[in-house]
């Protein structure tokens, strides 16, 4: 394949056609903020943390499925890009009920450490304070809709690395929900294989599994990879 | 089916028309009515008086001046056209009665108001004429000869040309260039192709595309099977919403009338060309407008959008290129072809061509749809044909573009009503909508409706958006309760511009803009809501006090 050459905040580099500007820029050693993208399941660009400066290009362009030009230069770290991303985080905080400091995911988050990150200290955005439950109905996993960011890898890892399909969206705007099955409690979901890699895909503090502490909690998403690299490869290696 | 069937049938129609034409408004707005009563006791004041012979009882599709409604037409055997406006169903008597010259109370429309005298009647030609359920009317007003020409005289590339050259654009609110749109189409590589006409409307007080799928459904059909034709497709979807039965129905018969006599189907005009259309219903979500979201919904999936490219031109509905447009460009079609390219660009502007049909609506004397010539000033339609504010007052501004476009403030009511020139103002021309505000409308009001549409319509999948919107209501609610501070209004400000800039879809990059154009034009409503802070202004030109630098 034709390799492309392009510059990403004033470094030149190189990266194979059909690449988005996020694989190129991870290869490059350039940190991009993501949320919704996960490796080994199909980006949706939702999230919209990862948006790049490109230079010719009025919009901003999501860099999880962005493909790289030849010639295209890049800014991903511009003034307005950290504050949009700010803003973003803001509203995700303000959006849903996130207090850390009793969450099981509290230090094993991507939306906390993001926050971090991104110089997100506080949220200027009137909290929402929603009446989401938690459905713990299900025999090893629980779900917490207050800590959902809606960012659809639960739904596409269950559909696609499981192909079990149990996982959906449902509802519009700020009252879209994850689902399991028809809308019925997670442990009446027969087409649940109880795999746990929706638990897996979770940047956040919504999908547990029952019963760890906070301390239990880190995923390993290296594994959804594996077994995607293992399946579409035939390469049976664990990845780095 | 060949060319000298569809003239016979033509033929056969005129022959069979009466002296005189008693033609009443079977569209959603008259319906609502009693027309479909109103037009059965005509019938049988009619035949009572052993009229049947001569006078004639049609059905017809919406004639446009809907806020009269019911309206019941009347063509006389001299030439002499009459209008009655809001019958009840126990005028019928009077109203035939009248024909020979009787007394008859009804309040009588004027066919020669500017309303009517200033229209140019392109899309809306055979609308309130022609029986929307008889493909016989349609065929006897012209239809399907467009059909017949492309298909046995022109090359595919010819018709793509001929629709460049007429200067036509999109009419479902963005604008893009028709021909360009097909010709990308046309020659993006793949065996299957698909068509699909976009019937969503989602737009709060639009019905241009329904009133058109109504009272003029095979015109519809006709552009869409020339642009598959054109563009080398064989299946077409038409995408209507669940709010619309009447123009689903009609659609349906429409289909299967054009089916029948071999005007869908395969071998068009003993042709090879095959040509199928389907009907897909919507459940009326605003989103399912926005072409990648319908066509997941036409897939059977969740109807959000998805980033592009790729384009549907290029990969479209199950990844092959889709050629999708708006009910309205579609009907433009025929006419263009039947009529040469010329003839449809001598309509409008240098970059805004042909014409353009809107709702009118609001604090307006005459309202309901019209189509105007591109380009014509905003207050000829406003002052002469809408006829002004209703009781004497002014009127303070345009809204058009609805939840995505703008309002214009009564100043620039001069302005030409054409793409660039409503851009220019931070409003759009959109699909169509086009609500009259009067000198008693509160703009931090009408933002808030609309930014409260917005946020119930946003599908929830991309953050800005879909919590964007939830905090941008909840400011302008603050706001129109005075509870905010300077600090607010310029929260919301920055919002608008984060929301417009990041967001997924054009549900969310033009949410901003009803609030934005309110607050260039009408800034002062705003600020005369604010409590004054009491940490004072935020400082010297820093737009976030409070956020932290990195
Ligand atoms: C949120 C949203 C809603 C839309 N709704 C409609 C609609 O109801 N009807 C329509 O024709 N186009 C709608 N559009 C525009 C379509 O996505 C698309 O551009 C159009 O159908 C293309 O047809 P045209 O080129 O003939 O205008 C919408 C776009 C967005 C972003
Ligand atoms: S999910 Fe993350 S951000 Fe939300 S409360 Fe838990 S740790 Fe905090
Ligand atoms: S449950 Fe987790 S993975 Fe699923 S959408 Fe919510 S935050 Fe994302
Ligand atoms: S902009 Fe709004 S409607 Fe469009 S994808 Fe994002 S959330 Fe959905
Ligand atoms: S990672 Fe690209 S939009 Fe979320
Ligand atoms: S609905 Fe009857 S005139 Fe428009």
């Amino acid at each position: 394949m034709a390799a492309k050459t392009l510059t990403i905040d004033g470094k030149q580099i190189s990266a194979e056609e059909g690449a988005t500007i996020l694989q190129a820029a991870t290869e490059a050693g350039i940190a991009i903020p993501t949320l919704c993208h996960l490796e080994g399941v199909y980006d949706v660009g939702a999230c919209r943390l990862c948006i790049v400066e490109v230079a010719g290009i009025p919009k901003l362009l999501p860099a999880c499925t962005t493909r790289v030009v030849e010639g295209m230069d890049i800014k991903t770290d511009s003034e307005r890009l950290r504050k949009y991303r700010r803003m973003i985080l803001e509203l995700l905080f303000a959006e849903r009920n996130h207090v850390c400091a009793v969450c099981v995911s509290n230090g094993n988050c991507e939306l906390q450490s993001l926050a971090y990150s991104n110089g997100m200290d506080h949220v200027r955005y009137e909290y929402n304070f929603p009446k989401w439950g938690v459905d713990t109905t299900h025999g090893l996993f629980g779900m917490d809709h207050n800590r959902c960011v809606l960012c659809g890898r639960c739904v596409r890892a269950c559909w696609h690395i499981e192909g079990a399909g149990t996982k959906n969206v449902a509802g519009r705007g700020g009252k879209s929900r994850i689902i399991t099955d028809l809308n019925m409690p997670w442990g009446e979901a027969d087409s649940c294989t109880s795999c746990g890699k929706c638990v897996q895909s979770c940047p956040t503090g919504a999908l547990f599994h029952k019963g760890s502490t906070v301390g239990e909690m880190e995923r390993d998403r290296g594994k959804l990879e594996f077994i995607v690299t293992a399946r579409e490869k035939k390469q049976w290696v664990a990845a780095d | 089916m060949q060319l000298d069937d569809l003239n016979a049938i033509a033929e056969k129609e005129k022959a069979a028309a009466k002296k005189v034409c008693l033609r009443t408004c079977m569209s959603a707005g008259c319906m609502s009515s009693q027309a479909d009563v109103i037009n059965k006791n005509l019938d049988a004041e009619v035949k009572a008086r052993g009229l049947e012979g001569e006078v004639e009882v049609r059905r017809v599709g919406c004639m446009g001046f809907c806020g009269q409604g019911p309206l019941v037409g009347v063509d006389h055997d001299d030439g002499r056209h009459e209008l009655f406006e809001f019958v009840k169903p126990e005028d019928a008597p009077a109203i035939v009665n009248s024909l020979k010259g009787g007394p008859c109370d009804v309040q009588r429309g004027d066919p020669q108001h500017p309303f009517f005298a200033k229209q140019v009647k392109i899309v809306r030609a055979n609308g309130g004429i022609i029986d929307p359920e008889s493909i016989e009317d349609y065929i006897a007003a012209g239809g399907y000869q467009a059909l017949h020409q492309v298909l046995t005289e022109m090359k595919p590339a010819e018709v793509i040309e001929e629709i460049t050259k007429s200067g036509l654009r999109g009419r479902g609110g963005a604008g893009y260039p028709t021909g360009l749109k097909w010709g990308t189409v046309a020659k993006s590589p793949g065996g299957k192709k698909y068509v699909v006409c976009n019937g969503d409307e989602g737009d709060p007080g639009a019905f241009m595309d329904r009133s058109v799928l109504e009272s003029d459904p095979h015109l519809v059909l006709e552009g869409m099977a020339i642009a598959a034709y054109a563009v080398g497709a064989d299946q077409g979807f038409l995408y209507v919403r669940a709010e619309y039965p009447l123009a689903i129905s009609r659609l349906q018969i429409a289909i299967k009338q054009a089916k029948q006599l071999g005007l869908l189907g395969g071998g068009i005009f003993e042709t090879p060309f095959i040509f199928n259309v389907d009907i897909r219903i919507g459940a009326g979500a605003f989103v399912c407008g926005e072409e990648t979201a319908l066509m997941a919904s036409v897939e059977g999936k969740r109807g959000t959008p998805r980033p592009r490219p790729p384009f549907p031109a290029e990969s479209g509905l199950w990844g092959c290129p889709t050629l999708i447009n708006n009910v309205e460009t579609f009907a433009n079609i025929a006419p263009i072809i039947g009529r040469g390219a010329d003839w449809y660009a001598s309509f409008g502007t240098e970059k805004s061509k042909g014409t353009k049909v809107f709702a009118l609506t609001g604090k307006i004397t005459n309202n309901g749809l019209i189509e105007v010539p591109m380009g014509i000033p905003l207050r000829q339609i406003v002052e002469e044909m809408g006829g002004g504010a209703p009781d004497g007052r002014k009127i303070k501004s345009v809204q058009t573009g609805g939840p995505s476009g703008g309002c214009i403030p009564a100043d620039f009511l001069d302005t030409p009503v054409d793409y660039e020139s409503l851009t220019k103002l931070g409003s759009i021309m959109g699909s169509g909508g086009m609500v009259v505000m009067d000198d008693t409308t509160n703009m931090v009001e009408i933002a808030r409706f609309y930014m409260e549409f917005c946020m119930d319509e946003s599908c929830g999948k991309c953050i800005p958006c879909r919590a964007g919107t939830v905090q941008m209501h909840h400011l302008l609610e603050k706001i129109a309760q005075r509870k905010a501070t300077l600090r607010d209004l310029i929260k919301l400000e920055e919002l608008c511009d984060m929301v417009k800039n990041t967001s997924l879809c054009g549900l969310g990059q033009t949410a901003p803009n009803p609030v934005l154009s309110t607050l260039k034009f009408f800034r002062k409503e705003y600020e005369d809501l604010l409590q004054p802070d009491q940490f004072g202004p935020p400082g010297n030109g820093q737009p976030n006090p409070q956020s932290a630098p990195k």
